[in-house]
């Protein structure tokens, strides 16, 4: 493999994916030579246009709805499925044929990620595909566009970052890394988000020394187009150089700017259908996709009282058969401000936590909508998250303080939502007797991710402030007491700690010096535990009882141990050994007490 | 200036020359023929204009009525509604259209000055780029006041066509199953 001459940084979004690279050569320390990357992509049957963003849609079309040859691609004559922009708009008025929000469903631990189950309300002759598939579609699809304009320097021999959500599970890496696998960009990193957001600040600001200074602590809120995403990161001195590391991320929550835009859809179809108007799922989305238009324009204060929409007919009377409808600021207010953005007590918490009934059927939604809350909880949870760290004082006040804050996601379009959650910050910081935050200059909302994520590839190759964290929970599996068994009682379930909070990239842990008894020639599961508040249990701790606060549970794993060498049936000791690659990817594996071999255990099990 | 017609007696000679000549020297004899062929069609003026790709047209008029309806709305007999009523077509066309000309197209103005600003043009002004207008005398350098500031395409992304396109179906028309 010759030596890469781009670093590449891929943002696989939940609504859209982008590209952007760094060529390695004609840049020379902070002086970076940087571009988004165009992706071409089909527009319009027969029609293909480069975008800047590639909309993460992929659509399966009836073999005689498009006229033959309509998809081609500059690479290809016939893809194998359709990718991009009009993905999306054909599956607007056909939605059985769709398939969306694939990253939701790839970190959703209740349903086999593996298995063709997307589009969800498929239609019967439709030929399913499945998350990782999915993924796989996306990624292949920007290295063929690559390729295809880079052919001296194709994509999988470029130094490649892929982003994912903070908040993603190791299920979720791993099921990110194989995706990118089954694209042909083996050796792909894995960066989270928020710290590539932090490296866009980094690349856009040569002053980043001056604007941070040892002892502060940045507050990443990344809203997305699906999930909100946060991090904080610590600025320290490490040998006289200014050090980053992600002390704290937040839980997964599955709510974005597209649920926001959707909330204010429905609350405008609610009104319109009590005055006998009734739209479709079609004219829904272009109603959201106005109500977006709208939101961004009521909140940056550009645009002074309510905002009207048109929804346009389906037929070619547009003049008759619109339908009119105003965005009103009060109701703006209530959907938005009050829905996602509540002014809130720093103790209140987010409510119905947990998982219900309800959740298992599609995407588990976060169940509180109010990301006010989420940011509230998360913060009060840390509180000890910087204990340890040299140049910050002991933890004071009743949850962790902050001193800047930068934001990211195309939800901060509207500026009003910073400023909005900025005062309310400020408002539980100056309770606690903390001075107010700084926020970070943040530009280019669609594309910092991947920019962001470019520039890390060149910082890690090149030298550079680098933001450390290695992995931000510990993890435990569940071990089953031997107690008697009572019937209609679960046995007593312990954690056993596997791999400490902040282990890095490269590293491996301790195995703990428990044995478990595993049967050969089965599948044995574990249920599979993540803490991102217990930073000081190390590999063999042993937790007899936990809170809901300390332990999330993560999907289920599973080991098999071949039955080479013994009888079917035999139960082996092992002991469980973790590490994490140099691409960010948790692996487990289980090491029978006599031999030398390791065995993977599966992180990606679909949990009954 | 041309020579004055020649005498009588000087056309006789002539022709004698001529036809002595003529019968000597082929090459001669024939540029004698071609003389008296009618004068050849006078060489079309050289094509100074090119013919527009109509595809191109064709694929923004396209993008046009797939984001804006605009085929739609011009098509529509506007006399029959209220200003409400078109007023709110129009914002579907304005917002749609203005997205199909920003994917296509990025614009900027020619100056950067404000309007009302004043502007002086040196010798070499670009004369397509920048119009003047009013008491137009005298040699450049010009001094005014910029009414206009202009649009520049500064790129073109129009979409690439699949081989059997047809790019002339401007919307297809639509059945629902």
């Amino acid at each position: 493999m010759s030596s890469p001459g781009y670093a590449i940084g891929l943002d696989l979004g939940t609504t859209h994916c982008a590209l952007s690279s760094v060529d390695l050569d004609l840049s020379e320390g902070e002086d970076v030579a940087q571009s988004m990357f165009r992706v071409p992509q089909s527009v319009a049957p027969g029609e293909v246009e480069a975008r800047p963003l590639l909309p993460s849609f992929a659509y399966i079309p009836h073999e005689r709805e498009l006229p033959p040859g309509s998809l081609a691609l500059p690479w290809t004559a016939n893809p194998a499925l359709l990718v991009g922009g009009l993905a999306r708009d054909l599956g607007a008025k056909t939605p059985g044929r769709l398939v969306s929000s694939v990253k939701s469903w790839l970190c959703h631990p209740k349903v086999d990620r593996r298995a063709p189950i997307l589009p969800v309300d498929a239609s019967e002759d439709v030929a399913c595909i499945s998350p990782l598939e999915a993924s796989a579609a996306y990624l292949k699809h920007l290295r063929q566009a690559w390729d295809a304009a880079h052919p001296e320097a194709t994509l999988a021999e470029q130094e490649l970052v892929i982003t994912v959500p903070a908040s993603f599970d190791p299920a979720a890496r791993e099921l990110t890394a194989q995706a990118a696998l089954q694209a042909g960009l083996a050796g792909a990193t894995l960066l989270e988000e928020p710290q590539a957001a932090l490296y866009a600040f980094l690349a856009r600001t040569p002053d980043f020394r001056t604007q941070l200074s040892p002892g502060d602590l940045i507050l990443v809120v990344d809203v997305g187009g699906g999930t909100t995403d946060l991090s904080l990161i610590a600025v320290l001195e490490e040998e006289g150089q200014l050090a980053l590391r992600r002390v704290a991320v937040g839980e997964h929550i599955l709510l974005g700017g597209d649920n926001m835009d959707l909330a204010l859809a429905h609350a405008l179809g609610v009104e319109l259908s009590a005055q006998g108007k009734t739209l479709d799922s079609w004219q829904l989305r272009a109603l959201a996709h106005g109500c977006r238009a709208g939101k961004e324009a009521l909140l940056s204060g550009a645009h002074e009282g309510d905002y009207p929409l048109a929804i346009p007919s389906r037929g070619r009377k547009l003049i008759g058969g619109s339908v009119r409808v105003t965005l009103r600021r009060e109701l703006l207010d209530r959907v938005i401000l009050e829905g996602f953005f509540p002014d809130v007590e720093l103790h209140s918490h987010p409510q119905s936590r947990g998982r219900g009934a309800l959740t298992e059927l599609g995407l588990p939604y976060a169940r509180d909508p109010a990301i006010t809350r989420h940011l509230a909880a998360f913060l009060s949870r840390q509180l000890d998250a910087t204990a340890e760290l040299p140049g910050f004082e002991s933890a004071r006040g009743t949850f962790l303080h902050p001193t800047a804050l930068l934001f990211n996601g195309g939800v901060f379009k509207a500026p009003r939502l910073m400023q909005r959650l900025t005062r309310m910050l400020d408002s539980w910081l100056e309770a606690d007797g903390a001075p107010p935050l700084r926020v970070l200059e943040g530009a280019d909302l669609d594309h910092a991710v991947a920019r962001g994520a470019a520039y890390y590839g060149y910082v890690k190759r090149g030298g550079g402030v680098r933001i450390r964290g290695g992995t931000a929970q510990a993890y435990y599996v569940g071990v089953e007491e031997s107690a008697p068994a009572i019937p209609g009682v679960e046995p007593p379930v312990r954690a056993l700690c596997v791999a400490p909070f902040g282990l890095e990239e490269g590293m491996t842990a301790d195995a703990p010096p428990q044995e478990l008894g595993l049967v050969v020639g089965e599948s044995v599961r574990f249920r599979f535990f993540g803490s991102s508040v217990r930073r000081d249990d190390v590999s063999g701790s042993l937790l007899e009882r936990w809170t809901e606060e300390e332990l999330s549970e993560l999907g289920a794993i599973e080991a098999t141990l071949p039955a080479e060498g013994a009888a079917p049936g035999d139960v082996v000791p092992v002991r469980l050994s973790a590490r994490v690659t140099e691409l960010g990817v948790l692996e487990l594996s289980a090491i029978p007490e006599h031999g030398e071999q390791r065995f993977t255990i599966e992180l990606d099990v679909r949990s009954d | 200036m041309s020579a004055p017609p020649p005498s009588f007696f000087a056309r006789l000679g002539l022709a004698f020359a001529a036809f002595f000549r003529a019968l000597g020297d082929a090459d001669y004899a024939a540029s004698l023929r071609d003389l008296r062929l009618p004068a050849p069609e006078p060489e079309p003026e050289p094509d100074t204009l090119r013919e527009a790709p109509e595809e191109a047209a064709l694929q923004l008029l396209a993008a046009l009525q797939r984001k804006g309806r605009f085929l739609d709305f011009l098509e529509e007999d506007v006399s029959a509604f209220s200003d409400a009523e078109i007023g709110a077509a129009a914002r579907v066309v304005h917002e749609g259209a203005k997205r199909a000309i920003d994917e296509i197209f990025e614009v900027a103005p020619i100056r950067s000055e404000e309007e009302g600003a004043e502007i002086l043009l040196e010798a070499d002004y670009d004369a397509q780029a920048v119009r003047v207008v009013g008491d137009v005398r005298g040699d450049p350098p010009f001094r005014g006041s910029l009414s206009h500031a202009g649009w520049r395409v500064l790129e073109t992304h129009l979409p690439k066509l699949a081989e059997g396109h047809d790019a002339r179906v401007i919307a297809p028309a639509e059945v629902e199953l």
